[in-house]
């Protein structure tokens, strides 16, 4: 359940993980900071979910989260409070393979969550035109060694395949959105 | 009061009906952790979430503070559920609060690090990013660390009940929320009284008390001649800080040990009251006689009702005596009185006051005063003494005894009436900012019948000031369950029996003062007086000061 925001279609493009965290951090600023569960607690959940989220969560803290959600729903005050942890308690109780492929295999099934996903251009599909490479804002992309196709398959001679660094990227998403042939995705 | 039927724990009981779960609870002997409640229920916010207990019937927990009792209730205090629903409150309160114990002002007494204790709560079960801290040390009697703050609202229920001006509220929200004057100024920067009664209700460290210790120690080590001065009240309570029980006379041994600590001299402030009372009782007949400036006379001892009268009511400070309070007074005359006797140069003396009232550390430091009292240590009846003197001096009889009644209608003030020459004077007494508003909007209004106002800025009088020592039952197990109701009686009844031990009872009376009058101050009212012992007050302070 998520609040009163009515059917909310998602697919698997969609982290449960970051949706959760997403409730939280508006519970959080919804919080009027009264009773201590709502204030501390809503702001310890979204801490918990932020540190999945960045790759550095651990099994323990699957159990804590859900101890930590009844917790504030027994504790709080009023409706805000008890209501606010259902986005953590459902998807938790409807995707716990998610939540456990994040904090077991560090890796976000969706591919959302940024510090666990990577942009990786196909050397199989790129055809070099350097689109991308034009617009990435922080010159993350280059051309690399081996040679560029052409969407028949064929060797686009004098170009090559362009590679992401990595070590640059902002993960921003302007070379996946911008690449006409879709030779960029996520892993 | 009728009974009503009540389990705890499958246990019956017969408890009266309009306590509260909490109080209930404590009355059959049940221990329940509790933080944020306060004055019965009735201010809690039930907010902290420290003493949820289990009712049969009710939806989920509920905060014991402020529920009431019912007939047939089934509480359960000792379920699992409601066991970790307490423990996790206090974790998380614990886990957004500045653990530096041992550097805490409120180590050793205070209520949270308790409560954990009670709860069995685990330190680091939850961790995380703290919320951003105001520490304000800008004021001279109160500071404010509100990473230390859990949010209770103990401080602004007494601030507004007490003295009807809620300096402190609350402020943001969420997890940014805090407690502080408006706009999270300092206390110095807005019109606080500097009372200290939010220090005596805060459960934690958040709110403290300026401390000067260290000045004291310094003047010890530069050889001055250290002269400390004790008021009435911290007798009556300074044997609550060594375990002893409320209502404990400490004057024997608090002077014995202030020798051995090393104090040049160790005065009674009483003197110095003394004093006041000739200069008001003086005052008072010049305004009955000569008519030299308005009645009613109001006094001037409470520092905290000073920076009210200021703040909030500029235009009755001709109505207020222009006496100094007592502890001041006693250092003007230390200094030159007494320093001229020992052939002391004053700016080797260093008067240290010991004092009830965190209010008299900004008094200390007020540009009308200079250097009277070098330092003051925290731990009423001014306006009935005094009154025996003008009587004396008006009628030429000792005045024996003066009856007090409540006013009707006008809650926390209390009245007499006495006759004086066959004109008939009325005097009021009345503590607590709230309610001497009232008597002050008649004042305003034209329309006092009163001569003669006493106002003490804390409610309950100096017994009860910012600096005493803190009354809270959790610290308390061997008083009774009312002792927040009684322990103002209890400290009174030291004073009351030592001022019945008393031989020489009226102020013009004591010999010691008659000595100093006549041979160094000439009499009450005269040149010498005025510039030692009176003050002046300033009507323009600003309701919320300029940096």
């Amino acid at each position: 359940m998520m609040g009163s925001g009515g059917a909310i279609v998602m697919d698997e493009d969609n982290c449960m993980v970051d949706v959760a965290k997403f409730y939280m951090t508006f519970i959080c600023d919804e919080s009027c900071g009264k009773c201590s569960p709502c204030r501390i607690g809503t702001k310890r959940c979204l801490d918990i979910l932020t540190k999945i989220c960045d790759g550095k969560g651990e099994p323990q803290d699957l159990e804590d989260l859900k101890e930590l959600s009844n917790v504030i729903r027994n504790n709080s005050l009023c409706a805000l409070g008890q209501t606010a942890t259902n986005p953590i308690l459902s998807t938790i109780k409807a995707f716990p393979e998610e939540y456990e492929a994040h904090v077991k295999d560090h890796k976000c099934p969706a591919h959302v969550c940024k510090n666990m996903m990577e942009y990786f251009i196909l050397p199989n599909k790129c055809i070099g035109c350097g689109l991308c490479m034009r617009n990435c804002p922080v010159g993350a992309i280059a051309p690399g060694t081996e040679p560029a196709h052409l969407p028949n398959g064929n060797v686009n001679p004098g170009k090559f395949a362009h590679v992401i660094d990595p070590k640059k990227c902002v993960k921003c998403g302007s070379c996946l959105s911008g690449c006409r042939i879709g030779a960029i995705t996520k892993r | 009061m009728a009974l009503v039927n009540i389990k705890i724990n499958g246990q019956p009981y017969q408890v009266e009906s309009g306590l509260t779960v909490l109080e209930a609870a404590r009355k059959c002997g049940y221990v329940v952790p509790s933080l944020c409640a306060f004055n019965h229920g009735k201010c809690s916010l039930a907010s902290c979430r420290v003493c949820l207990v289990e009712v049969v019937g009710a939806r989920g927990l509920v905060a014991s503070c402020v529920y009431p009792v019912n007939e047939g209730m089934e509480i359960i205090t000792n379920s699992q559920k409601a066991v970790e629903a307490r423990r996790a409150s206090v974790e998380l309160i614990l886990s957004n609060h500045q653990k530096n114990c041992l550097q805490c002002p409120k180590q050793g007494k205070c209520e949270l690090l308790e409560v954990a204790n009670i709860v069995g709560a685990r330190d680091q079960k939850f961790v995380g990013e703290q919320s951003k801290a105001t520490i304000d040390q800008l004021a001279p009697g109160l500071m404010r660390n509100t990473a230390k703050c859990i949010l209770c609202g103990r401080c602004v229920e007494r601030c507004k009940e007490a003295h009807g001006i809620s300096i402190l509220g609350f402020e943001n929200r969420g997890f940014n929320a805090i407690v502080g004057p408006a706009q999270n100024r300092s206390f110095a920067e807005s019109p606080c009284l500097q009372c200290g009664q939010c220090v005596n209700v805060c459960p934690t460290g958040a709110l403290y008390e300026n401390e000067e210790i260290a000045k004291v120690d310094e003047a010890f080590r530069a050889g001055k001649k250290v002269i400390v001065q004790t008021a009435p009240a911290v007798r009556a309570a300074i044997a609550e800080e060594f375990g002893e029980p409320i209502g404990t006379t400490g004057t024997g041994k608090m002077v014995a040990a202030l020798r051995r600590l090393g104090f040049y001299r160790v005065f009674d402030t009483n003197f110095a009251a003394d004093l006041t009372i000739m200069e008001e009782a003086h005052e008072l007949m010049d305004r009955i006689t000569k008519k030299t400036a308005p009645l009613p006379q109001i006094t001037s001892c409470s520092p905290g009702w000073i920076n009210y009268l200021e703040y909030f009511y500029p235009e009755v400070i001709p109505n207020v005596s222009s006496c100094k309070s007592p502890h001041m007074m006693m250092g003007a005359v230390i200094k030159s009185y007494f320093a001229k006797q020992h052939e002391l140069d004053p700016k080797d003396i260093f008067v240290v006051s010991i004092m009830p009232c965190t209010a008299k550390k900004y008094e200390r430091q007020r540009k009308e005063m200079p250097n009277d009292v070098d330092a003051v240590l925290t731990t009423g009846g001014v306006m009935e003494a005094a009154l025996r003197t003008a009587y004396f001096w008006l009628t030429g009889k000792e005045y024996q005894e003066i009856n007090f009644t409540a006013v009707r209608g006008l809650e926390g003030v209390k009245e007499a009436a006495l006759n004086i020459n066959g004109t008939e004077i009325k005097v009021a007494v009345t503590s607590g900012m709230a309610n001497a508003k009232k008597l002050l909007d008649q004042i305003k209004d034209g329309t006092s019948p009163y001569a003669f106002i006493e106002v003490m800025c804390c409610p309950g009088g100096c017994i009860n000031g910012g600096g005493q020592p803190f009354v809270k039952p959790i610290f308390l197990p061997n008083e009774d369950d009312d002792i927040l109701e009684t322990y103002r009686a209890k400290r009174a009844s030291v004073l009351y029996s030592e001022d019945e031990r008393l031989v020489i009872r009226q102020s013009h009376n004591n010999k010691d003062i008659q000595k100093l009058y006549k041979d160094y101050l000439g009499e009450p009212g005269s040149e010498l007086a005025e510039e030692l012992l009176h003050t002046s007050y300033d009507a323009k302070r600003t309701r919320f000061p300029e940096k």
